[in-house]
């Protein structure tokens, strides 16, 4: 006798995973991003319980090796791999052999040697990552590369969007602020369009990228002026202003900038009353973000932290085995 | 040797209200029971025991999933991720009386990765185990409490259990594979 052939209703792998390193998420799919989801939902569930520990990755060894300050991004790592099991090594650039002056490269072989399994790296040069791809066989994850790419903050924006909208396509975003240094910016824009959300930039001309509207580009709008800007929005991103743009000369002052581009609770009302703020901190607050709406009952602020370490903690599930 | 049906849709439908009435029959305080089916398919097979439970005895029992992928030990050797699914246990198990529900027990290992996952969840007062099908070749010393049935295999076969729920029809099937497949 036969057995009738059915195609299982459930998938019980995942075979959209291909990413042995996570760089950006500009080669991520839309199915990709949505094993993310599924997985960081399953991770929440663990960090509800009264013990946010599972053995999964017991044995594995996890370097930070980070050659800029950060905060919530390493700790969030830090986090992610310790409720997972896996052995934590910190790796401060200020106070290791990089402040010998050791090169990446050879910390890179110091970290091979001693059988790191996956590195995150954070570094202030574009581009970092991808020569560390060449040193090692770790998984590298990008946790910062100097104004190009923040995967995995995009990845948990994404996520925590996810869970206020569910349906993501069509969804409108506005991203205000300094986007021509923001790392967050360039990933959210690929992560925001890959899953089908028309983003709309607004920052002061000076502030824009170069380069936007190239063929290989994903589409943007550009709108200097906030109000039209954040008409109709479903998500507002602010970014942080660095205050030592105005020295530069990008900034005619800090007060002008309040003036026109500071999102407050009067301009944060043209957008859809059921808006969500973001904001991938530190916070300058006053300055790009106004108290009220940074403390508000539409800023996913926190929840965008705590959704942090759910995300991390399924990137480093997903990562580990993964081939080279 | 071609790919033969050892359960049909009546015979799972028999097996699972037999042990529905066995669950009540060995359970003195069936109100204390929590079913636990292990995702994928322990899951639809402990709600149709709950459900048989509640015509059988009047008893409402808690249904809860449980995923396991993150408690394995081999998964730093597979090519392929396991996805990881929801865990969700709607009480305390605390002093409760577990049943896990999975469709196949083979190696253990499950088992094994299902009992350290419940105990992370709290201290249950004793975990039974419930299977559609016991196929042997055991690597653990791991047994069910309720069996479906028993099916003798080889390891160069395998045991496909398709459910309506998650693949559209009810049937247990015994397939012969090229190679020996690593168990779980």
């Amino acid at each position: 006798m036969r057995t009738t052939q059915v195609k299982p209703k459930v998938p019980e792998t995942t075979p959209v995973w291909r990413h042995h390193h996570i760089l950006d998420i500009d080669d991520f799919t839309g199915e990709e991003v949505e094993l993310v989801f599924h997985t960081t939902k399953a991770m929440k569930e663990i960090l509800s319980r009264p013990i946010k520990r599972v053995p999964t990755l017991r044995g594995k060894t996890i370097v930070t090796l980070f050659y800029e300050p950060s905060t919530r991004t390493r700790l969030s790592f830090e986090l992610a791999a310790k409720n997972l099991s896996a052995d934590v090594v910190n790796l401060n650039a200020s106070v290791s052999s990089v402040a010998k002056g050791e090169s990446l490269v050879d910390t890179l072989g110091t970290l091979q040697a001693l059988g790191a399994d996956i590195v995150v790296m954070r570094h202030p040069h574009s581009g970092a990552p991808y020569i560390a791809t060449r040193y090692i066989e770790a998984s590298i994850v990008n946790a910062g590369d100097g104004w190009h790419a923040h995967p995995t903050q995009a990845l948990l924006d994404l996520y925590t969007l996810y869970e206020h909208k569910q349906n993501l396509k069509g969804l409108k975003a506005v991203i205000i602020g300094d986007i021509m240094h923001s790392r967050v910016a360039r990933s959210n824009i690929w992560g925001l369009t890959t899953m089908g959300i028309e983003v709309t930039l607004c920052c002061p001309p000076t502030l824009l990228p170069i380069g936007l509207g190239e063929e290989q580009l994903p589409p943007v709008n550009i709108e200097p002026n906030i109000e039209l800007a954040l008409e109709g929005a479903d998500m507002v991103m602010t970014l942080r202003l660095q205050l030592e743009r105005q020295r530069s000369g990008l900034l005619p002052s800090i007060r002008e900038y309040i003036n026109l581009y500071q999102l407050t609770e009067a301009r944060l009302a043209k957008a859809k009353p059921d808006a969500l703020v973001f904001h991938p901190g530190p916070i300058n607050e006053g300055v790009e973000i106004s108290p009220a709406v940074a403390h508000g009952p539409q800023s996913v602020i926190n929840e965008q932290v705590a959704n942090g370490v759910a995300v991390r903690m399924a990137l480093l599930y997903l990562l580990t085995g993964s081939q080279k | 040797m071609p790919t033969k049906v050892i359960m049909t849709e009546e015979d799972i439908k028999r097996t699972l209200a037999r042990i529905a009435h066995e669950l009540i029959e060995r359970n003195e305080f069936i109100e204390d029971l929590i079913l636990v089916g292990v995702h994928t398919r322990g899951v639809p097979l402990a709600k149709r025991l709950a459900a048989n439970i509640e015509s059988f005895g009047g008893v409402k029992i808690p249904v809860g999933t449980l995923d396991i992928s993150l408690y394995r030990d081999d998964l730093s050797s597979l090519e392929l991720k396991p996805l990881v699914k929801l865990t969700d246990i709607p009480a305390t198990i605390d002093g409760k009386s577990i049943v896990l529900v999975d469709d196949v027990l083979y190696t253990g290992r499950s088992t094994r990765a299902a009992m350290d996952a419940l105990t992370d969840l709290g201290r249950p007062r004793l975990i039974q185990l419930a299977v559609l099908v016991d196929r042997g070749h055991r690597e653990l010393p791991i047994r069910a409490d309720y069996v479906g049935k028993n099916i003798p295999s080889s390891k160069h076969e395998e045991i496909k259990v398709k459910l309506k729920e998650t693949d559209g029809v009810d049937e247990v099937a015994i397939i012969p594979t090229p190679v020996a497949k690593e168990g779980r």
